[in-house]
């Protein structure tokens, strides 16, 4: 005989631990629960409020650099190193999670103009203002030995940048002219150059490992293909480009942080314009990172503030700022998206959240079921303009606020100008020019 | 130049040490010195660097040299020992004739522009390469979440095998451990399950063991609903029930034999044969002749008890009918449908009489009917329906009145003439459908059939007059509906008037839609073609604007033309009363509403068909205050929306956002919630899930080609040598030398800053 018994899963109606609230059947009826799109309006609100009111950017300062901080490098394999080089030739391990200085060695004379590790963490290069490379091992050397480079290679003239391929033991530089190097050899293997003009960027794209990108003082950014023998193209905009970085996540982007007061994103394959042109600093832009998921970036500028921008916005999601932090010359985001690390001129590195009211540490399901929720919410109601309005403000610094008004009222001056001679020109005399287009000066081939 | 120069520098010098160290040296070799400085300082140096063969004035691009200024190399210079050569006649033809030819070649491209195409050549190829990215990226653009680290190894301990994978066997104990393992081909080191298992793995998918799953549910419930259904008809204790069944089942069987004749004759043939064969075993045997042991003890009892005969017939039966000859099976189909089980059964139904005590209920049916057609107004018509059906009631009362006696006198009668009814149902219809009257027979038992008869022939008659009877007054209101729609155009006061009148029925008071139709008829009437007063429609007295009459050539006559033709033209479009009825429409909506707050059950009994007391509903009838007057009360010409609240609008979105499309669009997105209050738990975990997960302290590499794009054109190439002396580089270190993969097995997850 065929017997039917009721079974239920103990999962519906027992709880996990004897701590946690009793599970209630509940009824989704939903005359029962009446005026849903007012009481999510409220709830987002809430949420919105309460993100502005947990927004501590903050987390750690790192002092003990003798001069301005001239770059940042982040360790390959390991989350909780970071490299620093000063202006007076001084370049510091930290240790993130202690927040203190592991090791100081005296690296060049004058100015460490750039560093970078080694894909496989186990060395990194720093070159500076007296014309070397220098190789160090990643372990300090035992008590009592003296700091010595693993290697160090005598250029011709001042090398301005280094960037470390992705997955080989090559590296490019960049001064008078772009070469790459071999570990192995003391001599360029291959060297670009294009025009006569100086460089002060050189980065390898981190997917299509083969390719890199450098800015160029002549305005100009300019693209290479390390396996050929020539430049591939340059494209010359109205102001000069101080850094750049490519997307880790599509080959094809890069973004580079100009001295207008823009960021440009442009894809390789289509220099004529930019794709976006980010707009919110209020000096020139001195340095840019993306975060490992090709998100957002982060650009450091020398109005003394940090902007986080979505890579396809125009406008940033976030800006960072303290009262003592001067010229932010360096920034870069940790490889676990969780960190944003600057450098500025006052001798500090400063460690902030990338995500600003994100909780650190651990979440309970619970919790994160409640963040998912208050964020959902908060994506579903941005358009309202209660919420909108709370979740943009943010506080400035005076100069800054008041520059950016001062560029605002420029440009809508600009706008209007332009605007009365097209009225009072033969039509289609004067076109209309969109922003994209107004930055490229050229495109060379 | 700078090697000569060297040279000379080394000479120097050996000519001051040459005289430094005079007394030492013999005379020879300082002879042999002075020739060679003063050699050194005079034009013989010059000799000397011409004899040195890259320090000539021109430097052939092949390094060639042609001695002398302004010498050219022919070609009859670097193949002049061609000529001499046997063989190779092809190529001697070849350069003869390029040698002959006089055309000069064009000049190579400057540098500038070869360099400018090698460029251009090298970016369309890099850019070529980066584009097989663009579906990953999209890819990567669309997901509804990315899990970043991509690509994550499993995390957590990893099994035992995977660790211990170069260990090996040594004690014996082991060895026969791993022999008999090896026997029993269960796996050993990576793969944790059996080669039967893994093969199970694949040979399944989820999908498919879910639609497997559902298909077994769906066939053991299948199989359970069966199961029931013959329990139930087993036991089902009727005999009668269970002949007609047999009846049934073997008439399904003679037609799908039948079926099966024109589609398969040579499977219906096997079939008859098979008949033939069970009949002729049937005829040869002795079964169900009655002449059994058991057959015998029945025929015994037959005498007394009447289960027994009946059984014994049964088996007579059975016998008669296996012996049967299949050809005559075909005859009794004709004669069935005269058999009482061929008709339909609710035919065989008798009248549901639910109380024989009170006859009056049947006359019930009729009585139901003015419900639905009471909403009729023509009264004239319904009399005289009245009347009929009064006839028709009288008539039936008599019928039920004989009927009830006679079910008095014999109870038990009914049901077995329940079946017999139908033969002559047919008849009787006829007869009621021709006289209009039903003759009643002699015997008592026709009457009482004539009499159920008529019942069920009256009870289709009066539905279908429950049918017909409203249908046309439905019509006809509709009708009137239509009318009406039809008459909203209007063109003067009064018609708006009465437009008004019909347009809001008061609420409580039912609609009398035959009430207004003569006072709506006599303004039609009236209404003769009158133009739009303007004085009459607005209040307010209209602004004339004078304008100076331009000289018209047209006469009088034509312009009048002109005009009436203009008027027909535009006869339909009423803008203004349009306008009147818009405004007087939204003044409606404004109008505060009675808001019923009644709720049933308190203070009195409730449930299903009790209705709140009157005076219950009164006092909760709540009439809201009326709003402020309208902005527009006292323009006429003006419409001005309210719709607009100022303490609302600072949380009302003023334009549509960008990825919506239209209005609707975004307010769906709106109302639809995604708390938890209003969805299940996985419903909210799905609305709510993140676009970009990450994990605190994992780091994210770039993506690597090799995973994604798996075309070998676009592989590396010669990178040989830079891969050599990583590995050289990575054996000194120490370290092992797969570093250089990109992804590496020991990923350090744990030491976040």
């Amino acid at each position: 005989m065929k017997v039917k018994v009721l079974c239920r899963n103990p999962d519906d109606y027992v709880r996990e631990t004897t701590r946690d609230i009793q599970r209630v059947p509940r009824n989704y009826d939903p005359t029962l629960h009446p005026f849903e799109v007012p009481r999510e309006y409220t709830r987002a609100l809430n949420a919105t409020k309460l993100e502005r009111v947990f927004a501590k950017p903050f987390v750690a300062s790192l002092d003990g650099h003798r001069d301005g901080i001239s770059c940042i490098a982040k360790h390959a394999k390991s989350l909780s190193t970071v490299l620093s080089g000063a202006c007076d030739g001084e370049v510091k391990v930290w240790n993130l999670p202690r927040r203190e200085c592991v090791r100081t060695i005296q690296a060049h004379e004058g100015f460490v103009r750039g560093i970078c590790s080694r894909f496989c963490g186990t060395s990194f290069f720093t070159v500076g203002d007296d014309k070397t490379i220098k190789q160090w091992n990643m372990e300090p050397p035992g008590c009592g030995v003296q700091e010595e480079p693993i290697n160090t290679i005598l250029g011709k003239a001042v090398v301005t940048g280094i960037d470390h391929h992705q997955r080989e033991a090559t590296f490019a530089t960049c001064g008078q002219t772009v070469d790459i190097y071999d570990e192995q050899r003391s001599s360029p293997i291959r060297s670009f150059s294009w025009g006569v003009d100086s460089f002060s960027c050189v980065r390898y794209n981190p997917v299509e490992t083969e390719l890199l990108a450098s800015c160029a003082s002549d305005r100009s950014v300019v693209l290479y293909d390390m396996r050929e023998s020539t430049p591939l193209r340059k494209v010359v905009m109205k102001l000069r480009s101080n850094t750049l970085c490519w997307n880790p996540m599509e080959a094809y982007y890069f973004t580079c942080s100009n001295e207008d007061y823009n960021l440009y994103t442009y894809d390789m394959r289509h220099l004529k314009c930019p794709v976006t042109v980010h707009m919110d600093h209020v000096s020139a832009v001195l340095d840019v990172d993306y975060s490992p998921t090709g998100r957002e970036f982060v650009s450091a500028s020398f109005d003394k503030t940090i902007r986080i921008f979505p890579k396809d916005k125009g406008h940033s999601r976030e800006v960072y700022h303290t009262k003592r932090m001067q010229h932010v010359i360096c920034v870069r985001w940790s490889a676990d998206n969780k960190y944003v690390l600057s450098g500025s001129d006052e001798m500090n590195i400063r460690l902030w959240k990338a995500n600003a009211s994100e909780k650190l540490g651990v979440l309970s399901s619970r919790e994160k079921i409640a963040a998912n929720y208050n964020k959902k919410l908060i994506e579903k109601f941005q358009h309202h303009p209660q919420v909108k309005r709370i979740a943009r403000h943010r506080h400035l610094p005076r100069d800054v606020l008041k520059q950016k008004k001062q560029q605002r009222e420029m440009k809508e001056a600009k706008r209007r100008k332009e605007q009365n001679v097209r009225k009072h020109s033969k039509p289609g005399s004067v076109p209309l020019v969109p922003e994209k287009e107004k930055h490229v000066v050229a495109v060379l081939e | 130049m700078a090697v000569s120069a060297e040279k000379e520098f080394a000479m120097d010098n050996d000519v001051i040490s040459a005289s430094e160290d005079e007394e030492g040296s013999d005379d020879e070799r300082k002879h042999n010195k002075l020739l060679q400085a003063i050699s050194s300082l005079g034009g013989k140096r010059r000799k000397n660097q011409t004899e040195r063969s890259e320090a000539s004035l021109q430097v052939s691009e092949f390094f060639v040299s042609a001695e002398g200024a302004g010498d050219k190399v022919g070609l009859s210079d670097l193949l002049g020992t061609v000529e001499k050569t046997t063989g190779a006649t092809k190529t001697k033809k070849q350069l003869r004739n390029l040698q002959n030819r006089n055309e000069t070649l064009e000049l190579p491209l400057n540098k500038e522009q070869t360099e400018k195409i090698q460029r251009s050549v090298a970016y369309e190829k890099s850019t070529k390469e980066v584009t097989n990215w663009q579906s990953v990226v999209i890819q990567n653009q669309k997901a509804e979440q990315l899990v970043f680290p991509l690509n994550q190894e499993p995390s957590g301990p990893k099994r035992v095998e995977q660790v211990v994978a170069g260990w090996k066997a040594e004690t014996p104990l082991e060895q026969e451990i791993f022999r008999l393992l090896h026997m029993n081909k269960q796996p050993l080191h990576d793969p944790v399950l059996t080669p039967v298992e893994e093969a199970s793995l694949m040979a399944m998918s989820l999908e498919e063991a879910t639609i497997r799953r559902a298909e077994l549910q769906k066939a053991r419930a299948l199989q359970s609903y069966y199961e029931a259904k013959a329990k139930r008809e087993k036991k089902i204790k009727s005999k009668k029930y269970h002949r007609i069944q047999k009846k049934a089942k073997r008439k399904e069987f003679v037609k799908q034999f039948e079926e099966r004749m024109k589609t398969d004759p040579t499977g219906a043939l096997e079939e008859l044969k098979k008949m033939e064969m069970s009949r002729m075993e049937e005829r040869m045997s002795l079964k169900h002749q009655n002449s059994g042991k058991w057959a015998k003890s029945k025929a015994i009892m037959a005498k007394y008890d009447d289960s027994a005969r009946k059984a014994m017939q049964e088996q007579l039966q059975i016998n008669k009918d296996l012996t049967q000859k299949i050809a005559t099976l075909s005859d009794d189909e004709h004669e069935t449908p005269e058999e009482s089980e061929m008709v339909p059964d609710f035919v065989n139904d008798v009248e549901p009489i639910t109380d024989p005590v009170n006859p009056w209920m049947r006359s019930r049916i009729p009585q139901e009917e003015p419900e639905i057609s009471c909403v009729t107004p023509d009264k004239p018509q319904t009399s005289e329906e009245e009347e009929e059906r009064n006839e028709e009631e009288e008539l039936l009362a008599d019928f039920q009145r004989r009927r009830t006696l006679r079910r008095t006198e014999d109870d038990d009668l009914i049901p077995t003439a329940a079946e017999e009814q139908i033969n002559t149902c047919e008849v009787s219809r006829e007869e009621v459908v021709g006289d209009g009257t039903v003759e009643i027979s002699d015997s008592e038992e026709e009457e009482e059939e004539d009499v159920s008869q008529f019942n069920t022939l009256f009870k289709l008659m009066s539905s279908e007059k429950t049918h017909e009877g409203p249908a046309p007054t439905q019509d006809q209101q509709e009708d009137e509906e239509q009318l009406d729609e039809g008459q909203l155009r209007v063109r003067s006061m009064e018609d708006l008037e009465v437009l008004e009148e019909v347009s809001d029925p008061r609420p409580g008071t039912p609609a009398a839609p035959s009430m207004p139709q003569p006072t709506a008829s006599d303004p039609l009437a009236k209404r003769s073609k009158r133009e739009i007063d303007l004085s009459e429609v607005l209040t307010k007295e209209a602004k004339t604007i004078k304008v100076a009459l331009t000289p018209t050539v047209v006469e009088d006559e034509e312009r009048e033309e002109q005009i009436s033709i203009i008027k027909e033209a535009f006869a339909g479009d009423d803008v203004i009363s349009d306008f009147l009825i818009d405004k007087r429409k939204q003044e409606e909506a404004g109008r505060p509403k009675v808001v019923d707050l009644t709720l049933p059950g308190w203070g009195e009994w409730g449930g299903v068909g009790v209705k709140p007391s009157q005076h219950k509903r009164k006092r909760f009838r709540k009439k809201m205050a009326p709003p402020p007057s309208r902005q527009d009360q006292k323009l006429p010409d003006v419409i001005i929306s309210e719709k607009r609240n100022s303490s609302i609008a600072t949380h009302q979105v003023s334009h549509l956002p960008f990825p919506f499309q239209n209005a609707t669009q975004f307010e769906s997105c709106i109302r639809t919630p995604v708390g938890q209050t209003w969805n299940t738990q996985t419903a909210v975990k799905k609305m709510t899930m993140p676009k970009v997960v990450t994990t605190a302290g994992a780091i994210i590499e770039p993506l690597v080609k090799e995973d994604y794009i798996k075309d070998k054109s676009t592989k590396p190439m010669g990178k040989g040598p830079a891969i050599l002396l990583n590995d050289k580089r990575g054996a000194k270190d120490g370290k092992p030398s797969d570093k250089h993969k990109g992804r590496d097995s020991h990923k350090r997850r744990r030491n976040k800053p």
